[in-house]
């Protein structure tokens, strides 16, 4: 088991530079992100942690570009840029399949083309057969991995997901690791994955940055040792998890 | 690796059986509880039909009226048997569901038009929003002698009322709808690049649909409100119609007869409302809003 990572010229796929945003104006200005610089290498797994208010979820959308940001630049060059969000947000109304092709329906991709697309992605996520099943009829575990699938519908190689599985319960999550791991190399795809689970940061990231409160910057960046596949309970993760939540406590106990 | 791919995979498929498992139970049913569903729902029905039936005649036993002015269902029941056997009975009918639905037709673009200029504009919202509401609390039958005078004694003064009273509340279910479109189905429309009319047909409209037919539902029953207030008012000459065999009723005394009409009026807007109401159910379970 080698993880072919020959990447001797590892271009960046993301490329947050001095980035600061500011909500509101005047007194009422609240900063966010405040002088943030983060690189991510294309195919890396980055895993972002923070405490509550540290914009990691400003963050993400300033690279989804749902924002801009009030300095500095985010440069994700010519790379295309889904997101996921802890809920699965599946239009309710379509069927499993149909959620799949909503995107492939904004990129005009040919009818017959996304059929054969959806039913590659269910086989990805390992839903074959659960196309015309509706989202409602589906588990919260299920729910989130048509929610990837539909991520990985708009063909892009970047993506961004804001705690996709901080509402699923300790069992369907291990599961989850396993299987966005495996996508995750599968597809060669670059994610940048916030959470304020530390374990979970662990168990997945290549690298986990480690950001401050109010406002948010980055604090410390590691590097994360570990054959991959991982386990969230082997010895390794745990430590390197623990030396990442004291730093964590600190940030917090400055703030009481 | 072939291994450990395997193992999770096997891993995958036994959680998601267990998740799924007792939800599976309700999805087949029957004839023989076809059969129970549909005596669960026809029995209390029945019954309060029944009541109502025994609480007239005990009312006409009372002698609280003359059964000249007040007969009884015994005397009315076989006097709408008789009128449903005739064809101008069917005329009538006929008559009355055409306007209903050449009134609400143009209600249901009228109000869409609004609906949608409203819910998109900020400052048409800000100069209509309370104008809408407002025209909804009032009573459409206000605006009779001023259509009268605008149309004359005919068909066209009824189909106006009819918009004006159906249009409002149509706009409202879909201003509504779009306003409470969850956000979370927003923002994933917005990361997935959804704009312009796709943005409309695949997100906002679909989304929107379970109020808008609520809109509906309440639309037709302040056009069937409006046009049996117009049939009254409005005698067109020569034009059988319900209302006019209503009025018709009345100047011969016929008790009897006003009275089938009244049931004829009260069954056909049960029947519409059964019909909103079951959309109204069909798309919820569809939407996944209520349990299946």
């Amino acid at each position: 088991m080698t993880i072919a990572t020959q990447t001797p010229t590892r271009t960046e796929a993301v490329q947050i530079t001095e980035v600061t945003k500011a909500f509101g104006g005047g007194k009422c200005a609240v900063t966010a992100i405040d002088g943030m610089s983060v690189a991510v290498g294309a195919g890396e797994f980055l895993a972002i942690v923070g405490a509550s208010g540290c914009g990691k979820s400003t963050l993400l959308s300033l690279v989804a570009g749902l924002e801009d940001p009030s300095e500095g630049a985010v440069d994700v060059g010519a790379h295309r840029v889904a997101m996921m969000f802890q809920e699965a947000s599946l239009f309710p109304w379509l069927t499993v399949g149909a959620n799949i092709e909503v995107p492939m329906k904004v990129n005009r991709v040919p009818r017959a083309e996304r059929k054969r697309r959806v039913t590659e992605l269910l086989d990805l996520v390992r839903l074959t057969g659960f196309e015309r099943k509706r989202p409602h009829e589906l588990s919260g575990g299920m729910r989130q991995r048509v929610a990837l699938a539909r991520a990985l519908a708009q063909d892009a190689d970047v993506l961004l997901m804001d705690e996709p599985f901080g509402a699923l319960d300790a069992m369907t999550r291990d599961i989850l690791h396993d299987e966005l791991e495996r996508i995750w190399r599968e597809k060669g795809l670059t994610i940048l994955f916030v959470t304020h689970n530390v374990r979970e940061a662990v168990r997945l990231g290549d690298r986990v940055v480690l950001l401050s409160s109010r406002p948010g910057r980055v604090i410390e960046e590691f590097t994360i040792d570990g054959q991959r596949p991982r386990r969230i309970d082997s010895a390794p993760i745990a430590e390197q998890a623990a030396g990442i939540t004291d730093r964590l406590r600190k940030e917090v106990l400055r703030h009481a | 690796m072939p291994e450990s791919g395997v193992r999770d995979n096997r891993h995958v498929q036994g959680l998601d059986a267990l998740e799924l498992q007792p939800r599976h139970r309700t999805d087949k049913s029957s004839a023989a509880e076809l059969a129970g569903r549909i005596w669960a729902a026809t029995w209390p029905k029945a019954t309060a039909a029944a009541l109502v039936l025994l609480a007239w005649q005990v009312l006409v036993w009372s002698g609280w009226r003359s059964e000249f002015v007040l007969p009884g269902p015994d005397r009315v029941l076989p006097t709408l048997f008789h009128e449903v056997s005739t064809p101008e009975f069917w005329t009538a009918v006929q008559v009355t569901m055409r306007r209903a639905l050449a009134g609400f037709v143009p209600a249901l673009l009228v109000g869409v038009l609004i609906g949608l200029a409203v819910s998109q504009v900020k400052i048409l919202r800000n100069a209509f929003g309370s104008l809408i509401t407002g025209l909804q609390t009032m009573p459409s039958i206000v605006w009779f002698p001023f259509a009268m005078l605008l149309y004359g004694i005919n068909e066209s003064a009824i189909m106006f009322v009819i918009v004006l009273g159906a249009a409002p509340s149509i706009a409202g279910g879909l201003i509504a709808g779009i306003d409470h479109v969850n956000p979370s189905l927003l923002r994933a429309g917005q990361v997935m690049g959804l704009r312009g009319v796709q943005r409309y047909t695949l997100l906002i409209v679909p989304a929107a649909l379970p109020m808008f037919v609520t809109g509906l539902k309440q639309g037709w029953a302040f056009a069937w409100r409006s046009l049996m207030a117009g049939e009254l008012l409005v005698i067109i000459n020569q034009q059988n119609s319900i209302g006019w065999a209503l009025s018709q009723a009345r100047q011969l005394n016929d008790a009897e007869r006003l009275l089938s009409y009244i049931v004829v009026v009260l069954f056909i807007g049960t029947v519409v409302d059964v019909f909103f109401n079951w959309a109204d159910r069909a798309l919820r379970r569809r939407w996944g809003l209520t349990a299946p």
